[in-house]
């Protein structure tokens, strides 16, 4: 198997974290090593916690992966919040002067790393607190058994501007924590084999603008909305270069109506947007059905519903782009597997739009669309192919009867060659009520049943055409499985892992992955699938969009359902987990976990006690006075570490029962448990009412 | 190719028009169609959108490229049309409820853009395709099917909005005078720049208000005002306010200056339509060699607000 690491970096924005993940991911990239990064990060306390994970390896990956190997903590948090998931063999870097590490909170097998950084740096002059990242950054070098000289050569390419005297420091600075390590510790023993290739570092939204400007598209219209704002940055800042005209409009409304005015006139246009511009969006997408314009619309999901989790992945826009809009129209939905599969949809989603006179949506997610990652260069091109569909060639005959050019023309692939605006002798109008052949109206008073029925047959038998022209799925992975994954998107990578572990765990599994969601491949998927012994969609929403998609399609109903939505990515291990667990009859368990407990405790630190306090140790209780089991959570004072008192939160339903300051610490089992009986809790009326609104968690599917 | 003599009549479109006998749009299809013969502009060349309403059936009874798009979207269909293809004659047409109520956030930015576009329009101060409900004109006190009690709203003032906002070239017409509106829009449809005409329409099926006695007996024009100059914003403002005992018609207010297709540096290089498509490989490997060690972990996400970054 391919050698890899994960580090993770945790501290406080401002802790100049981004640029030592940075450094670190260029210092890899440089060695050949291909990069993966993942920063979830929330504000829960002051300044905003965040946390980047590198995972770092041999081949190519496309998912951050279950380990945790280096833990770089830049402040207190840090250690506190993540120290417990380093993995046996890792270790944990932090400066040792100012923080310190509790040892109940490092598992077995994982080295300290503390850093004198003082001492380290006191011959190189006055430092900035920055500059304990790049000690510490040095020292992961050592552990990691990477190059020093490359990161030097790195930090002298970030400080050219700044003079000799701060490249001095800086490389400085990091040979000291990489000295300190060597000396102190043994490296990991990572058996590298750096093929030092230089690769693109990119991310799925980079991938569609590129493959949108290298399969011909000249518009691109938006409305500032994340995660899909990077494409109209990176097309506004490339704008003259690439030959594109970018337009910010005042809405979304606008956004696609003027794609698709664009597109009416004859150049390839596309716009972005996320879940809730994509709402306003529809009406006009049916339009582009209706008037058979082509237009690609990006629909780079965020958490929803509504505002939701702006900057958080989630997959759960797929019954609205499908529902997307009044009446049939012929259409397409592509979701892109992975980055490189960002651009080749792009340009695939422009030639199908152009070919078939129809809008087509390219379902990304904040995932796939901002998350880094490297690439084979080689595995992307500027030759591209571009096809533009059938035009009017043969000029008409008779331009002022207005009779030669049918804009609609009833042919047996429902395909109608155009002929653009500004071209003599194919004048025509193009509307949004039904229409004849000339794009005459049919509608009020002028109805006409037969013609609507041969023209709406005309436009739906696009459909047809599209779908024969797509890749079916395929299944993945071992013919003979006990388990077939399913899945859509984004999560292909991380599918395909979990279906590796589980075979290697003996549960021998396979994945069918979808990329085209319509047309859909109903007569293939269900063959496949039918041969399977049990089937799992796993998907990032609440309800399962796509196993219901799959069995409004092909009527096939698959096995058990696996989904997320705390906002969070998947990753393999939890996917192969919950797999197992199914397969062995456990329920689907809703409760509280232990690390989600700590974060509900962070979250009423920061909103009720001004961040002064953060969460110890904690402790389940399962009888309490309240009618749940509970999670006790001891607080500590950030200023002196003594216990502030304890808060009480429901397992079940994650309710904050309330904070008691005062009570010195958490005392066993028997003395907690007899603490939360003494909490006096509901009465029998409150509990039987909270059991009624407590709704079972039985997420069976 | 058969040529025709551009004549009114050649730019007929394919059926007569099914309005209401009497209905003010009339008039202002004619006018646009004298204004085309009048220009000598050839009708392929001519790409008329609009949105959905009685007055936005207009393209499909002239010989002439068209849109029928949805209601409110005539503006910004138009814009894609006028950005892709800045060699053609973009005119926007639709009613008051079309441009001034569902379209009026994209009539208010077409406007500050400057784009080269004509819009016209058929300001009937009703709902004349839904039967007769108020619109964002309809005037105090006027009773309508969705307002029995009389129209409690105050009007909006589309010159005035215009002036404010950045059109160039803004005039009013009235179908009862078709001649002179037939200038305006000659004059619409030669100005470089956006250019508003609002046309008093009138219903004769469902705004018993707003007839066209009603306006015979109050517009006037303002090229038989001694000293009105087209030149000045502020009196132009004043004019574009003016609707009582008396009402101003003809244009009100005209500006040169850069359109937005002119500050395009893409567009320079001639109609987007006509331009290559794609990249060739060397323009490729630079953009790719811009990625290669480009490693900014944290994108500049931001969204409406992160306290916890100053990047955004
Ligand atoms: C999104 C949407 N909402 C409502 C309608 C119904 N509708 C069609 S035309 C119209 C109003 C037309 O008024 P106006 O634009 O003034 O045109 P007129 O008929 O008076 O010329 C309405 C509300 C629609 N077609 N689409
Ligand atoms: S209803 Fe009114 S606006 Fe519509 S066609 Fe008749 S007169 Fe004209
Ligand atoms: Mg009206």
């Amino acid at each position: 198997m391919a050698t890899e690491i994960t580090v993770g970096i945790a501290g406080a924005a401002g802790d100049g974290l981004d640029r030592t993940g940075d450094t670190l991911a260029r210092t890899a990239a440089r060695l050949g090593l291909h990069v993966y990064t993942y920063n979830s990060y929330q504000s829960l306390i002051r300044g905003g916690h965040t946390w980047l994970r590198l995972r770092l390896s041999e081949d190519k990956i496309d998912n951050h992966g279950d380990h945790l190997t280096v833990l770089v903590a830049l402040n207190q948090d840090g250690i506190e919040r993540h120290a417990r998931e380093v993995e046996a063999g890792g270790a944990i870097i932090f400066n040792g002067a100012r923080l310190q590490c509790d040892p109940v909170l490092v598992p077995k097998g994982v080295t300290l790393v503390p850093l004198p950084v003082p001492d380290l740096t006191a011959k190189l002059g006055k430092l900035l607190p920055v500059m304990q990242n790049t000690a510490a950054l040095g020292a992961l070098l050592h552990l990691a058994g990477f190059d020093l000289e490359a990161t030097a050569e790195i930090l002298l390419e970030t400080f050219k501007k700044k003079g000799q005297e701060i490249i001095d420091q800086n490389v400085g600075v990091l040979r000291a924590g990489y000295e300190h390590a060597a000396r102190t510790v043994p490296a990991l023993g990572h058996p590298w084999k750096f093929s030092r290739k230089r690769r693109p570092v990119v991310t799925g939204n980079h991938m569609m603008a590129l493959g949108a400007v290298a399969g011909g598209c000249k518009f691109y219209s938006a409305y500032p909305m994340s995660p899909a704002s990077f494409i109209l940055h990176w097309l506004a800042a490339h704008s003259e270069k690439v030959g594109v005209v970018v337009k910010q409009c005042e809405d979304e409304l606008a956004v696609v109506n003027v794609a698709i005015g664009a597109g009416h006139a004859g150049v390839r246009s596309m716009c972005a947007t996320s879940g809730g511009g994509f709402a306003l969006m529809s009406e006009a997408i049916g339009m582009a059905g209706m008037l058979e314009t082509p237009v690609v619309v990006v629909n780079v999901q965020r958490g929803g519903p509504s505002t939701g989790l702006p900057t958080k992945s989630e997959q759960g826009d797929l019954n609205q782009v499908f529902g997307a809009s009044q009446g049939d129209y012929p259409r397409v939905i592509i979701a892109p597997r992975d980055a490189i599969d960002c651009f080749h949809s792009t340009v695939e989603a422009l030639n199908l739009a152009e070919s078939f006179q129809l809008p087509v949506t390219l379902l990304s997610d904040l995932l796939l669309g901002e998350h880094r990652s490297t690439i084979d260069p080689e595995d992307i091109s500027s030759e591209v192919p571009i096809e533009r569909g059938e035009w009017v060639t043969a000029p008409s005959p008779d331009e002022a009867a207005n009779g030669g050019y049918k804009r609609y023309a009833l042919t047996p692939s429902g395909i109608s060659p155009r002929a653009r605006p500004g071209r003599a002798g194919c004048i025509h109008v193009s509307g949004t009520d039904d229409h004849d052949e000339h794009g005459i109206l049919i509608s009020d008073e002028h109805t006409n049943p037969a013609i609507r029925r041969k023209m709406h047959e005309k436009r739906m038998r696009k459909v047809e055409g599209v779908r024969a022209r797509l890749q079916p799925p395929v299944l993945e992975g071992p013919a003979q499985a006990d388990v077939t994954l399913v899945g859509w998107g984004s999560t292909w990578s991380v599918i395909h892992e979990a279906a590796e572990q589980l075979t290697r765990g003996g549960v021998a599994t396979n994945q069918l992955h979808f990329k085209y969601l319509y047309p859909f491949h109903d007569r293939e998927a269900r063959a496949i699938l039918q041969g399977c012994r049990r089937t799992v969609v796993a998907e990032n929403n609440f309800t399962g969009q796509s196993a219901r998609h799959l069995r409004a399609e092909s009527g096939f109903t698959v096995d058990h359902v696996l989904v997320r939505y705390d906002g969070e990515p998947f990753e393999p291990a939890w996917i192969a987990q919950r797999v197992r667990d199914f397969l062995e009859g456990r329920p689907v368990d809703l409760q509280v976990a232990e690390h989600e407990a700590r974060e509900m405790a962070y979250h009423y630190i920061r909103i009720h006690m001004h961040d002064r306090a953060r969460p110890g140790r904690l402790q389940p209780i399962t009888e309490s006075a309240y009618g749940e089991p509970l999670w006790i959570v001891e607080l500590l004072s950030r200023a002196d570490g003594r216990p502030e008192g304890m808060l009480v939160i429901g397992r079940e339903t994650g309710s904050d029962y309330g904070w008691h300051p005062g009570v010195p610490s958490l005392l066993g089992e028997a003395a907690t448990a007899a603490f939360a009986t003494s909490l006096g809790g509901s009465s029998l009326a409150d509990r039987a009412a909270d059991d009624t609104a407590r709704a079972p968690h039985d997420r069976a599917h | 190719m058969a040529t025709t003599e551009l004549t009114v009549k050649s730019l007929d479109g394919p059926v007569d028009p099914d309005w209401c006998p009497g209905c003010g749009d009339f008039g202002v299809l004619k006018s646009i169609k004298e204004a085309i013969v009048e220009l000598g502009i050839a009708p392929h060349e001519v790409l008329i959108v609009s949105g959905i309403g009685c007055s936005s059936n207009l393209p499909g009874f002239i010989h002439a490229y068209g849109v029928h798009s949805l209601h409110g979207r005539a503006v910004p269909v138009a814009t894609g049309a006028a950005l892709a293809n800045h060699a053609l004659h973009v005119i926007a047409v639709g009613g008051d409820g079309d441009g001034y109520g569902i379209g009026m956030a994209h009539f208010i930015h077409a406007m500050r853009r400057n784009l080269n576009l004509t819009y016209i329009v058929m300001d009937n101060e009703i709902y004349g395709l839904t039967t007769g409900q108020a619109s964002p004109t309809t005037t105090e006190g006027h009773k309508t099917k969705s307002t029995p009690r009389g129209n409690v709203e105050k009007p909006v003032q589309p010159l005035a909005l215009a002036l404010a906002t950045g059109a160039t070239y803004v005039a009013r017409g009235f179908s009862g005078d078709q001649k002179h509106l037939t200038k305006l829009v000659a004059g619409a449809i030669a100005h470089k720049g956006f250019s508003l005409i609002d046309v008093f329409s009138p219903c004769v099926t469902f705004n018993k208000v707003n007839t066209y006695q009603f306006f015979k007996e109050r517009v006037y024009k303002l090229e038989d005002q001694k000293g009105y100059d087209a030149s000045s914003l502020m009196g132009a403002m004043e004019k574009a306010l003016e609707f009582g005992a008396r009402i101003p018609i003809g244009l009100l207010y005209s500006l040169d200056k850069p359109t937005y297709e002119d500050t395009e540096p893409v567009l320079a290089r001639g109609p987007l339509v006509d331009q290559p498509l794609g990249l060739d490989r060397k323009t490729f490997e630079e953009i790719l060699a811009e990625t290669r060690d480009d490693v900014a972990l944290l994108p500049r996400r931001g969204r409406e607000r992160s306290r916890s970054r100053k990047r955004t």
